[in-house]
């Protein structure tokens, strides 16, 4: 159950736990997700009655099952859609939508579009695996090429998609990029996900130790990760690489993004491009940036804040306590009406 | 599957309206044509603004104190190919001073704008009845376009009828020549043409229509319109001495004291749904996706955001239901509205909200299947959709709706019954019903009774799937609620915590509770009356959905003819009435007019383990009154 929102004490990551035993397997990334985002909300002022998590199916869908908020765990892709009406219906509410690469691209990926078009406001967190967990590992929308999965023996041939480039393709007005391991940068994004006003989109990578182990190897092992992942800040030079020096930099013919390394090359500092989080086109080109060519784009790569979309399709609240049966005599008897004595 | 079959005990709370007397003119069969009653039908090109016609017509009908009924039939199509079978527009209008339940079989007057209009529809027309036509479209390349080899004004196909030849297309032109406009926008005024001449004919003027045109247009279109509606009104008055056509005297219907406005079950549905929130004391939600028949009642219900009804236009049928029970989950009432399709379409989420047992109302303008079907016609084919159509044990209460005005009540009923026992319901409407108009006596403000909604606010011993032990009703609590967090969702949860649980014993208890709600439902249903005739007799018809008044004009008719037919309709199809059984078993046959394959029968059957009479039709088309007349006659000789 949860706890009184009005105590006067701080609230910890363990008043947002439930007495659930969380039956992930061993080692799944989502244990370190769940624990960023338990230790988050207490930072942001968040109480376990105001929040609700709502989820589709699959593993990352379990997870309203192990906070201590309010939780609805829908039917499969369809937690866009729920959640919206529950927003609509009680604005005030914190609505997180947990969901997964298979839940919310493949099945759901219709909700996904029009949440984010809408700029609803929902806090949605996409667990990108690239693989069908719960299902026992066949391959995801996420999946590169080639995949090989019990219904993919000989590799998978559909081209994968890539959820912050379709987020933005939406319309989306917030999109970062997190992932379960960066114990220090996922909360900062969860955050700044939670500070928008509107549909936040967060795709976190997180790694399926079953299915797919190391799919995000490349990301988040130490060894490799400096020179291939970029934390992008907005109004920062968007540097990167072991010590520093590798920057994003327009590409030759001037339409798309290169890597350069400062001081080679006649490269400048002032060469590299600066991010700004309000530019579309950028956040696009950013988004669909992958290793081993280019580094995967962390954080915040677009926040551009809208109208959201509850507040106008909202109704205005009816007066508690009017009269009920005689307003519905009043719109009965509001147009063509002619009596007989 | 077992219907739940509860012991008959207190009778049912719900407020009880009964169908039939209706109006005082109730009760009096209608029996002589062109005497009672005047059978109307305006047909022509699905641009033609036929469907404006015919609603002017009942409009002004009601303002004069007919009683009426009317059937709107089009194409799919909006515009469809000029001058082309598949392109025909009616719409038909029954004019009486007695009680009119349905829009009648055989038009005695058919106003057919082209060739083709009169090929679809001749054929319906009594013998001896008036047709007239605009013959300036009998053109060769017209007939042709509407499939005749010859010219049927010429050759002597009409013989068994009255035919009155006028060129309206030319008299149209004429009566709009001083406003500039082109020969097509000069023909697009041929409806008010013509609604003057039949305005005429019934002996009313055309101020009315003048007025509404005054309300909703302006500049050159209102004033070529009032031209031509006058000038044909005009025309009707200097003609009359030819003797082709007689004018139609139908006298004001002695109707019941009150206040009437003409409605269409789009309208009172959407109304309904809107009181029912309203008495329960909760903002109303719809979610909805556009679809034929149904989206009247989206955009019905999208102009009532000023009295607190939210209208979502989702992005699929299956998002629409979703964000319902998102709604319903944060403590307004959810509704969706469809049609056979996109229920289907919705069936998964409407397990879902059965599991969570959260209120929430279907409604399903039922239409012509299977897949895409018969978009515009009416059918009542989703009944076993609606009662068994889902995965698992998961069955929710079904009502359906008999006329416009039922509708409304049903509304009600369905909103009451999702709330006390946090169950979806299903409401059945079709599109006979949803676009049919009928003079509605609006109900007594004492008849609306408020069922306040109760929240769970108590912390103290909450366990939210702990159930009221007569309703089985959970307890239903707004997220946000302090001190009541709690997860809910598809799988199978725990009886009381409603933590997941795989445990054998408790899914046989989920679903036995679940069961259970049908089973006290039913349990407060109000004893079965019977709506014409005896308890007991020869023969029983038994109905249900918009079949209504088809079915009671013709056990109307058997009736004052003698015979021992009475006339049972069930707005409950789930759980059925428990004491149908025992009522059927009073009469030698039990009859059961439905237009589908015999669902109903099949349910009756299955459930009372009684033999019936499936009468069936599936043509797209409301029942006529002879065809279920013939049934009678042939179970009583």
């Amino acid at each position: 159950m949860g706890i009184q929102s009005d105590t006067p004490r701080l609230l910890t990551d363990k008043d947002f736990a439930s007495d659930q035993d969380v039956r992930w397997c061993p080692g799944c990334g989502d244990y370190a997700i769940l624990k960023a985002v338990q230790r988050t909300l207490p930072q942001i002022g968040a109480t376990p009655d105001t929040t609700v998590f709502v989820s589709g199916i699959g593993c990352s869908s379990r997870f309203p099952y192990y906070m201590a908020t309010y939780g609805f765990h829908t039917i499969h892709g369809r937690a866009p859609a729920v959640a919206t009406g529950l927003k609509i219906t009680n604005p005030d509410l914190d609505v997180w939508v947990v969901t997964g690469d298979g839940d919310g691209l493949s099945i759901g990926g219709n909700h996904m579009l029009h949440a984010l078009r809408r700029n609803i406001d929902l806090n949605i967190l996409l667990f990108n695996n690239e693989i069908y967990g719960l299902t026992k590992g066949q391959y995801s929308p996420t999946s590169p090429c080639g995949t090989r999965s019990p219904s993919s023996p000989g590799g998978s041939v559909d081209a994968p998609l890539m959820p912050c480039v379709f987020a933005l393709g939406a319309g989306a007005r917030f999109v970062a990029r997190g992932g379960d391991t960066l114990l220090k940068q996922l909360p900062e994004v969860l955050k700044r996900a939670h500070a928008h006003k509107g549909a936040s989109f967060v795709e976190i990578l997180q790694n399926c130790v079953i299915y797919n182990p190391g799919a995000f190897d490349a990301v988040t092992d130490k060894k490799t990760a400096p020179d291939s992942v970029l934390f992008v800040e907005h109004g920062k030079p968007m540097l990167f690489g072991r010590d520093g020096r590798k920057g994003l930099v327009r590409s030759p013919d001037g339409f798309g993004l290169a890597v350069a390394t400062v001081g080679e090359n006649g490269v400048t500092e002032a060469d590299v491009l600066v991010h700004d989080e309000t530019n579309r086109l950028l956040g696009m080109a950013l988004a669909a940036l992958r290793p081993p060519l280019f580094p995967m784009v962390m954080g915040v790569i677009h926040c551009a804040p809208g109208d959201s979309f509850e507040t106008a399709c909202r109704a205005p609240e009816v007066p508690a306590g009017g009269d009920a049966a005689a307003d519905i005599m009043a719109l009965l008897h509001a147009g063509d009406t002619w009596t007989v004595p | 599957m077992t219907a739940p079959t509860p012991p008959v005990t207190a009778p049912a709370p719900a407020a009880v309206q009964a169908l039939a007397g209706r109006r005082a003119a109730a009760g009096r069969v209608s029996l002589t044509p062109e005497v009672d009653f005047v059978r109307i039908r305006f047909a022509g090109d699905s641009g033609d603004g036929i469907q404006l016609t015919g609603t002017r017509m009942a409009a002004s009908s009601a303002q004069f104190g007919n009683d009426f009924a009317t059937f709107p039939d089009y194409p799919a199509e909006i515009r469809a190919p000029v001058g082309t079978t598949y392109g025909v527009s009616a719409y038909s209008i029954n004019i009486g001073q007695t009680e009119i339940l349905t829009a009648g079989d055989s038009p005695d007057v058919l106003v057919a704008l082209n060739p083709a209009a009169l090929k679809v529809n001749l054929a319906d027309v009594r013998d001896g009845g008036l047709v007239v036509v605009d013959e300036g479209t009998f053109t060769d390349r017209d007939l042709k376009k509407a499939g005749y080899d010859g010219n049927p004004l010429e050759d002597g196909s009409l013989g068994r009828h009255r035919v009155l030849r006028l060129d309206i297309s030319a008299l149209t032109l004429a009566a709009v020549k001083d406003f500039g406009l082109g020969q097509k926008d000069g023909l697009r005024c041929k409806n008010m043409w013509t609604l003057g001449l039949v305005l005429w004919m019934f002996g009313r003027g055309t101020e009315a229509v003048e007025a509404w045109l005054g309300r909703k247009f302006k500049d050159t279109v209102r004033d070529s319109n009032l031209a031509a509606l006058k000038a044909g009104h005009a025309y009707g008055e200097t003609m009359e001495l030819s003797g082709d056509v007689r004018r139609f005297d139908i006298p004001a219907a002695q109707v019941a004291p009150g206040t009437y406005r003409t409605v269409t079950g789009a309208e009172t549905l959407s109304w309904g749904l809107w009181a029912g929130a309203r008495l329960a004391g909760l903002p109303l939600f719809l979610g909805s996706y556009p679809i034929t028949p149904a989206s009247s009642m989206l955009h019905t219900l999208a102009r009532m955001k000023d009295r607190g009804v939210t209208t979502f236009q989702a992005e699929d049928e299956i998002a629409a239901i979703c964000a319902a029970i998102g709604a319903s989950y944060g403590g307004a009432l959810g509704v969706t509205t469809s049609s056979g399709p996109g229920v289907a379409l919705k069936t998964e989420a409407i397990g879902l909200a059965i599991a969570t047992e959260l209120p929430l109302v279907i409604v399903d303008v039922q239409r012509g299947g299977p897949s895409t079907g018969l978009p515009t016609k009416t059918e009542q084919a989703d009944l076993l959709q609606a009662v068994y159509g889902r995965n698992g044990d998961a069955q929710i209460p079904v009502i359906a709706a008999a006329t416009p005005g039922d509708c409304f009540h049903c509304a009600i009923e369905a909103v009451r019954l999702a709330i006390r026992h946090m169950t979806p319901v299903m409401l059945l409407s079709d599109g006979y019903i949803a676009n049919a108009a009928e003079p509605w006596r609006l109900p007594a403000m004492e008849s609306l009774t408020p069922f306040p909604t109760t929240f769970r606010t108590e912390p103290q011993g909450f366990h939210p799937f702990l159930r009221d032990a007569d309703t089985l009703a959970r307890p239903w609590v707004k997220p946000g609620t302090p001190g009541l967090a709690h997860r809910i969702g598809g799988i199978e949860k725990d009886y009381d915590s409603g933590n997941i649980s795989y445990s054998p014993a408790n899914h046989q208890r989920m679903t036995d509770a679940r069961m259970g709600k049908l089973t006290a439902i039913a349990r407060d249903l109000a004893p079965l009356t019977v709506d014409q005739g005896e308890r007991s007799g020869e023969v029983a018809v038994v109905g249900w959905g918009s079949t209504y008044g088809a079915i009671r004009v013709a056990v109307g008719r058997a009736r004052a003819a003698g015979k021992a037919v009475s006339h049972i309709h069930l707005r409950h199809l789930w759980p059925l009435p428990p004491d149908l059984g025992d009522l059927l078993a009073g009469f030698r046959h039990v009859v059961v007019p439905e237009l589908n394959t015999g669902q109903l029968a099949t349910l009756l059957r299955s459930e009372l383990l009684r033999d019936v009479r499936s009468h069936t039709k599936v043509q797209g088309q409301p029942f006529k009154v002879a065809e279920i007349a013939a049934v009678l006659a042939s179970l009583t000789e």
